[in-house]
């Protein structure tokens, strides 16, 4: 099951730097390696910080849920606009219902449950991606504006 | 990273410095309630111009630092939370509930002083 498809064209990869997540630390270290990615590729300020919001959201997903992952995050330059794509990827427990997970108000952990819906509006590509017991893949991008 | 937490006659001024971390964000929650009481304040301001997300978790923990201030019987203002900031958290469908906001330390002051002022 996914949401919006992140096609993926023959991609230029100008830049691609991964990061482990473990810790509440790792969360940090991502959105800021995230938000200066994007402002290398000349995002708007506030842009940037949408990007960088929308990578802690998934990083702390990765803690809390999965306990460890990594977040790939990749800088392109294709064929002139510019975007920056965040994997977001762990072998964790898996979402049960995607479609649940995607609605607002929803969580299994006593947080929020604004996760994933808010990260949603805070992109322009969305795509997950998991499965019970193997893990879970969450795919976005943002497109200079 | 530890939030440094002033003194300012009744009122505690943390200003943080830096992007928190979640157990930087929760250290700062026990931190202020328990200063809160020993130093018989009755409002504390927290100054987030240098923060440089308000996630999901920032959010709901400022929100809690106001509620149990609140049980304590003080105030909190929270304080310069940037433009771009504040966009993403709408966009994130955060919101800081009934919280007082100011723009930012010196109207956060301003309001308390003249508040202070009108209960006496």
């Amino acid at each position: 099951m996914s949401g919006n498809t992140v096609v993926e064209n023959s991609p230029v990869v100008e830049n691609e730097i991964c990061v482990s997540i473990g810790a509440d630390q790792d969360v940090v270290a991502a959105r800021q390696k995230g938000r200066a990615m994007a402002l290398d590729l000349g995002f708007s300020a506030g842009d940037s910080t949408l990007l960088a919001t929308a990578i802690s959201e998934l990083a702390r997903n990765i803690v809390s849920y999965a306990g460890r992952g990594e977040i790939v995050l990749r800088a392109r330059k294709n064929s002139g606009r510019p975007s920056v794509t965040v994997i977001a990827r762990d072998e964790g427990p898996g979402i049960a219902s995607i479609e649940q997970a995607l609605r607002d108000g929803y969580s299994t952990s006593g947080s929020l449950g604004l996760g994933l819906p808010g990260v949603r509006r805070l992109v322009d590509e969305f795509e997950i991606t998991s499965e019970v017991g193997r893990g879970t893949t969450v795919t976005v991008r943002k497109w200079k504006g | 990273m530890e939030v440094p937490i002033l003194k300012q006659g009744e009122i505690l001024i943390a200003t943080v410095q830096a992007a928190l971390t979640d157990s930087d964000l929760l250290q700062l929650r026990r931190a202020l309630v328990e200063k809160v009481a020993k130093a018989r304040a009755r409002a504390i301001i927290i100054d987030l111009t240098a923060m440089d997300v308000m996630d999901s978790f920032a959010s709901r923990t400022m929100r809690e630092v106001a509620h149990m201030i609140r049980l304590r019987g003080a105030e909190t203002v929270i304080v310069g939370i940037q433009p771009d900031v504040a966009f993403a958290m709408v966009q994130l469908g955060l919101s800081m509930g009934g919280v007082t906001t100011a723009l930012d330390l010196e109207e956060g002051l301003e309001y308390l002083h003249r508040k202070f002022r009108t209960i006496v």
